[in-house]
Order: C-alpha cells, then sequence, then structure tokens
C-alpha cells in the first residue's frame, strides 16, 4: 500500500518537474560580486513585474562553468565573476552549444591591505609585500630564502611588528589580483625579478610565497579573514574595499604606493591593486527567460551601477564607460573573441 | 567518599586481619575509584561548560534579532509625484520606482523632525534620510500600489530604521566606533536619540525577522526568515512523506517477511553504512541524479527533500527495525494461531504495538534533517531568495532557502548586523530542534509499551 503511494508521488513530482517552465532568472558565480547582484537583484523584483532573481555564489570558475553547462532552463542565465572569462571557458561554452556570450562589466573593485584599527599605521609599495611573504628575496644583491621576521626588516619606515599577512586563498579571484598587482609588480620593483632572470630561474618563481607561516592562505570569506585578524591584532589582512567600508570601525587601512584605497582613487587609477567585475550572460536566454533582458538593462543603469547609485554606495568603484556599457547591453551585442 | 565499602579479595595471609583495618592495596583501589570519579564530574563539568559557552553566545548574539528599531513617522502621499498621470491607473503608478519613493520619504522625514521640533541642524539630507532603512521605499511603494486611495493623505507610515542605528540601541554600536564608521555618524546616532525620545523611533518586537523574506546586505535590518522557515517546512514535509513509508515498508519487509540468507545480511549491512555516511556525498549524489540527470530545478525544496530523504532513510530503518523486534514474539504466534494471515499479524498487532518506536525515530530522523546543511550547499539552496514559494504542490518546485543553510550565509555577509541575525537564526533553528525532541520523547513516554 505504501509502495503504490510512494510511486505515485514519485511519479506526479518528476511530472511536474518536466512540465513547469522557470519563470525567475537564475545567477550564480562569484562571491565578490555576489551582494552587488543581491543588491540589484532586490531592487529589480520590487520595482518591476518580474520575480526577484535567484542569485548564488559559489565562486568565478564554477559560476563560468555552470553557465557553459549548456542552453536551457535548467541552467543558468547569469555567471558573476570577478575575473575575465578564459579562453578554456569559452571553448566549453562552444562545445556544449552556448556559442553567444554577452560580457559586461559593471565596475571595479579595489583590494585593500587593512590591519587591526588600534594598531599601528601601514604604508606599503608592493616591493614591501614582496619581501616581506615571498620565498625568496634578494639581500645584498643575491637571492636567499626570506630573512625577513619584521615589517621594519623589509622597510626601516614601517613599524617592527612581526610579518603576519592573511591572504586570499588561490581559489579566489581576488588571489589573482594580488599575485599580478602586488606580489608579480613587488618582484619586477624589488629587483628579484632580474635575479631570477640572472639566475635562468623562471619569472613563475616570483610567485612563491614564503612557507613558514608568515603568509596564510585564507580559503574562507573575508569574515574568517576579519575573524582571524581580530584573533592576531598583529596581523595584516587582505580585504575587498566594500568589505572594508562596511567594517571601517574594526579595521585600519594601508596606503599603497602612498594612495588610500578608496572609490575616487581606484576609479581614477591612482591606486593600483583594482580590478574589473563581470557578469556573463547567456544570449540564447535572451527573450526566453521573462525579464532577463530588462535585469541587464537595470543592472547597468545609472540608478544602480552609477556613481551615485546602491552598488556604489556599498563598495563598487563605477565604470567611467558606463554608457558604452549600456549601449552594449541594449543592442544586445555578443563579446567577441579575447584579446 | 572516604569511607572504604569493600575491602580487597579475601586473600591467604590477608584473612588474618580485620575487615575494618583498612590496607594499602584497599586504599590504592579507593583512591583509583575517586580518581575515577573525579575524571567523571571533570567530562561532565567540560560538557556542560561547552553547552553553556555555546547557548550563552548564540542567545547574547542572536537575541537581539528578534527585537528592531522602527521609525514612526506621518507621511503626505503626494498625487503629483506617485501617480504623475492623475489617473489612479495601477499600471501607471508602478512606473514610479522606489528610487521616486525614497526621494519622497526623504522630504516627509525633514518635514516630519520639523513640525515636531527636533532639531537637525548641521546634517545634510542625505545624512538625515540615511536613518530610514532602504527597505522603506519598497514597503511604501508595496503598500500604495496595493491601495491607491492612499494617495493623497497623510499615512502614519512604520518602518525599519537603518541598521547601524538600530544597533546603537543594542548596544552594538556605539559613538566612538561610529567616528569611525564610514557608515553612520555621530550626528546621526544623537539624532536617532532625538527621535526616540519624541517617540519617532522605538524598539519592539521583530515580527519581520521571523516572517520577511532575506534581504540584500544594504538593508540587513529587513533580512529574515520567513522563506527559510517555509523552504525548510516543505522540505520536511516531504521528508516524511516519502523517507517514512519507504522507511517503513522496507523494515516490515526486512524484519517479518525476508528470509535470512546473504542478500539480506548484505542489505543489512549497507543499511548499517548508509547511516554513516557523510551527509556532502548524499548532495554530490543528488546534484548529479536529481539536478543534472533528470533535470529538477535547482534550489527547489522538491530536492533537497529528495537528498534528505536519502540520508534519513537509514535511520528510520533502523529505529523502525528495532522497534518490530522489541515486540514480543508472542504476540505474532497468538496472532497467527487464531488463524490471522502474515500480514494480518504485522498490520493489525506487531505495526501498531511498534508505532511508538517507528514516530520516535522518525522525528529524530527528521530532526537530523532540518539541521543539515552540507548536502543543501550543493544543490542550490543556499541562493538568495527573495520570493516566497508558492503553496504546495506547485511550491515544491519553487526556489527556497532553508533554516541551517541561511545560517551558513548569513556568516558570510559582510555587515556586522548580519552576525546577530545568523545567530537569531540559530535559536529559531534550535527551537525547532527541540521542539521536534520533545515531542519525540513525550510520543516515547506516553505510548511506549514494555513487555
Amino acid at each position: 500500500m505504501s509502495k503504490r503511494i510512494l510511486a505515485v508521488s514519485a511519479l506526479a513530482i518528476l511530472a511536474a518537474g518536466t512540465a513547469q517552465a522557470r519563470d525567475n532568472i537564475a545567477i550564480a558565480g562569484s562571491s565578490t560580486v555576489l551582494p552587488y547582484a543581491t543588491i540589484v537583484a532586490e531592487a529589480f523584483g520590487e520595482n518591476f513585474d518580474f520575480p526577484t532573481p535567484v542569485v548564488e555564489g559559489g565562486g568565478s570558475g564554477a559560476g563560468r562553468k555552470k553557465l557553459c553547462e549548456g542552453v536551457g532552463e535548467n541552467t543558468i542565465d547569469i555567471a558573476n565573476s570577478s575575473s575575465r572569462i578564459k579562453q578554456s571557458d569559452i571553448d566549453n561554452c562552444a562545445s556544449n552549444g552556448v556559442s553567444e556570450i554577452m560580457e559586461v562589466r559593471i565596475g571595479y573593485d579595489g583590494i585593500v591591505f587593512a590591519s587591526d584599527v588600534n594598531g599601528p599605521e601601514f604604508a606599503f609599495t608592493p616591493a614591501d609585500w614582496y619581501n616581506a611573504i615571498a620565498a625568496k628575496v634578494v639581500v645584498d644583491g643575491k637571492l636567499v630564502d626570506n630573512p625577513n621576521k619584521t615589517w621594519a626588516d623589509v622597510n626601516p619606515e614601517l613599524p617592527a611588528q612581526d610579518i603576519l599577512a592573511f591572504v586570499p586563498g588561490t581559489k579566489h579571484g581576488t588571489r589573482e589580483v594580488f599575485d599580478v598587482k602586488v606580489i608579480e609588480a613587488g618582484c619586477e620593483e624589488s629587483g628579484a625579478l632580474e635575479a631570477f632572470m640572472a639566475a635562468s630561474m623562471e619569472e613563475s618563481e616570483c610567485m612563491k610565497l614564503r612557507t613558514d607561516g608568515a603568509s596564510v592562505d585564507i580559503d574562507g570569506d573575508y569574515t574568517e579573514t576579519l575573524s582571524r585578524l581580530d584573533a592576531n591584532k598583529n596581523a595584516i589582512g587582505v580585504f575587498g574595499l566594500s568589505f572594508y567600508e562596511n567594517n571601517t570601525d574594526k579595521l585600519r587601512v594601508a596606503t599603497m604606493n602612498g594612495v588610500v584605497p578608496s572609490t575616487e582613487s581606484i576609479a581614477s587609477g591612482e591606486y593600483p591593486v583594482s580590478r574589473p567585475l563581470y557578469f556573463y550572460v547567456k544570449t540564447a536566454h535572451l527573450g526566453v527567460i521573462p525579464g532577463l533582458q530588462e535585469y541587464i538593462d537595470f543592472f547597468v543603469s545609472d540608478d544602480m551601477a552609477g556613481p551615485d547609485g546602491p552598488l556604489a554606495d556599498y563598495g563598487l568603484v563605477s565604470d567611467p564607460e558606463l554608457a558604452a556599457t549600456q549601449a552594449m547591453v541594449a543592442a544586445g551585442t555578443p563579446m567577441g573573441p579575447l584579446n | 567518599m572516604s569511607m572504604p565499602q569493600t575491602t580487597g579479595p579475601q586473600t591467604g595471609h590477608r584473612a588474618s586481619k580485620s575487615l575494618l583495618e583498612v590496607d594499602a592495596g584497599t586504599r590504592r583501589r579507593n583512591r583509583a575509584e575517586a580518581r575515577f570519579r573525579s575524571y567523571g564530574i571533570a567530562a561532565i563539568g567540560v560538557a556542560v561548560l561547552a553547552l553553556v559557552l555555546l547557548v550563552t553566545s548564540v542567545l547574547s548574539n542572536g537575541l537581539g534579532a528578534f527585537r528592531q528599531t522602527f521609525v514612526i513617522m506621518d507621511i503626505t502621499l503626494a498625487a503629483d509625484t506617485l501617480d504623475p498621470s492623475g489617473t489612479g491607473d495601477v499600471d501607471a503608478m508602478k512606473r514610479v520606482s522606489t528610487i521616486g519613493y525614497g526621494k519622497l520619504l526623504k522630504t516627509a522625514l525633514i518635514a516630519d523632525l520639523e513640525s515636531r521640533g527636533i532639531p537637525t541642524e548641521g546634517m545634510s539630507e542625505k545624512e538625515i534620510a540615511g536613518l530610514l532603512s532602504k527597505e522603506a521605499p519598497a514597503q511604501l511603494r508595496n503598500m500604495v500600489l496595493a491601495d491607491p486611495s492612499l494617495i493623497g493623505q497623510t499615512i502614519r507610515f512604520k518602518t525599519y530604521a537603518t541598521g547601524r542605528v538600530d544597533g546603537y540601541f543594542k548596544g552594538r554600536v556605539s559613538m566612538e566606533s561610529a567616528e569611525r564608521d564610514s557608515n553612520v555618524t555621530p550626528a546621526q546616532l544623537e539624532l536617532a536619540d532625538r527621535m526616540r525620545a519624541k517617540g519617532l523611533m522605538s524598539v519592539g518586537f521583530n515580527w519581520g525577522f521571523l516572517f520577511g523574506p532575506d534581504a540584500s546586505e544594504l538593508r540587513p535590518e529587513a533580512a529574515g526568515l520567513g522563506i527559510a522557515i517555509l523552504g525548510s517546512a516543505y522540505m520536511m514535509i516531504l521528508v516524511l512523506v516519502l523517507a517514512l513509508p519507504i522507511g517503513v515498508a522496507a523494515s516490515i519487509y526486512l524484519e517479518e517477511f525476508a528470509p535470512q540468507n546473504r542478500w539480506t545480511d548484505l542489505i543489512e549491512v549497507n543499511i548499517a553504512n548508509l547511516a554513516a555516511v557523510p551527509s556532502i556525498v548524499f548532495g554530490i549524489l543528488g546534484l548529479a541524479l536529481f539536478i543534472n540527470f533528470m533535470g529538477l530545478p535547482q534550489s527547489a525544496p522538491v530536492v533537497g527533500a529528495l537528498v534528505l530523504t536519502l540520508m534519513t532513510l537509514p535511520t528510520i530503518i533502523i529505529a523502525t527495525r528495532a522497534s518490530l523486534k522489541s515486540v514480543p514474539p508472542s504476540i505474532r504466534s497468538a496472532a497467527l494461531g487464531v488463524g490471522a494471515s502474515k500480514m494480518q499479524t504485522v498490520f493489525h498487532h506487531v505495526l501498531p504495538l511498534a508505532m511508538p518506536g517507528i514516530l520516535t525515530g522518525t522525528i529524530i530522523g527528521l530532526a537530523q534533517a532540518l539541521g543539515e546543511t552540507a548536502p543543501l550547499l550543493l544543490i542550490g539552496m543556499v541562493a538568495f531568495v527573495r520570493d516566497f514559494p508558492s503553496a504546495p504542490p506547485e511550491g515544491f518546485m519553487d526556489p527556497a532557502a532553508a533554516l541551517p543553510v541561511q545560517v551558513y550565509n548569513w556568516t558570510q555577509r559582510a555587515d556586522p548586523a548580519f552576525v546577530e541575525r545568523a545567530s537569531g537564526a540559530i535559536i529559531v533553528l534550535l527551537a525547532f530542534l527541540l521542539t521536534m525532541n520533545i515531542v519525540a520523547i513525550v510520543l516515547r513516554r506516553r505510548f511506549e509499551r514494555r513487555w
């Protein structure tokens, strides 16, 4: 008897599952873009007659992979990404029938270095960071294993505080930017790159961080970095600008090359450690999923992504070329090949 | 206890001594016992301490989420801004977005402060409007669109105060922290104090936390558990409907009908093993089977329920089999003896007697499923969902959240107000778990029969 009920209910569930059309937009991807996407989704649901989009995190790479799973209601419509799409993603998409993707740049995000609010002030350069946490550094013209114990060893102008850095783990999009804009730049500035080249070693030697505990990879979110910082008042953490702006009462931000990170200094390009944020739209779903075109138009509108909009309030650095993006989105232009 | 209760074994040469004289061996054993007792007390102490720490930290962080600061203001719903066409047509009124309503709220709040004589010198309009939650324009817009006759009237409007002001009244934000905080200024907090003194702000129970939907990071004060509770309820209903019949049917067959052979042994071992499989494995299975292969929608309670059913089944089967086993064979023999068939025996006699045990096992299995997070993360239940799912059965297919996942979700957010929300959600989850476990205990106490 119970088995019959079971079979009937299972059948009913399956029938309902295949028969139902999705009427909400499905979004997944970068946890950096997630708060911005939820802010827009919320406002979109309030002001339009469409359902509020369902927004998931999961990371940039995972989001792009899901986007490329194929075309159909069972796949997501938009992938949020804090780094640019890769050729491998585009190839993966193409092999699954997703031939056209629209790339939308929503603005810029700054990466900031912050310490406990009651600690001393720091003024860094990329070279300081390289000398503090790289595996091999140049001392007296020779490449040696990193001997630096305190920040004062790295640069006499910095406080004599033990080196302890919480950097994002390698699965984070933030880490990529940190590697390129801070470590690679610092490698070159400090002369280590030249020394590596002279010793006919690979350029990738630059990216190796010391493993003696001075640099700690954080695989969780910024909230984890913050709580680790709370337990270790001596540490310096790497955060997104928007996270810092929501926790200015607990964190003291450091300058980079003498520039204080802010939406203004990032927009002007003075602050060096920043990156563009994107989302990628499956154009085959435009016109199929109700409200998709309206959502992306709304996302890049001045009311949302403009310099006075709620995204900027939350810490997004508005894109100076927003008008071009708006025109591109309105025309539904898919992205060309990566250059 | 210092007095020895017993003495050592009566070996030959000890027998000559008095029983009352405590020898070295007895003293050693008594000391060993005293040590063991103190270890036991210490172990319980550690456990109790851990529990007390957990509960106090959750309560002290989370109780605040149930109370909320509200702004109560008078607002004139001007027809020319809210209904520019003047036709009273709702579709035309929808053109006015929440941004338009936000501006209306700003001027209304400033006017209201002025009319009540609350000084706001030195504060920009943006600072004053910043006291209101960003949820307020949406609330007002929904109110007006639901009842267009409000336009032109002056109404008393109650809405959330911004999260930082709320935190100030709850002690999370102080004047010192506001100095350094880019999201609030001390002037705003002082204005909030004045508004509270004049009755424009009040702190009250926050029904929105229990029944409202989630909110974005710009408005932590509006975030609620409504969708998560509903999603969890949908899942529990489905788990019950699916797991109880399958589990009971499987147990009855295995216990009462199945022949004892290698196959049934194999099945038994597998069931015991399944109970120990980490829950994330079920999540991976669910993703591959239900979403990728069967094409069920992501973030839907139905997928969560199917995964949790798989996870709960072993618990239910084991509990059911134990309670079937505890029904004495004499009942079966008696039934068979008066001519009942095997099936009549089971369904008329054994199953009713085993029911309390089965129900207890089911409720405990459900409670376990209710608190499960890991498998749900993999099937997309961790999404930001703001629309309530519709009523069942269609609602089972709509995106929803779940209570434990909502906790996880909120702990990842940047705004410190979400820490309080997450702890509040833990309190709600614990309350549900406690209720279910109490029901299980009551059922067992009331209906259990000892043989």
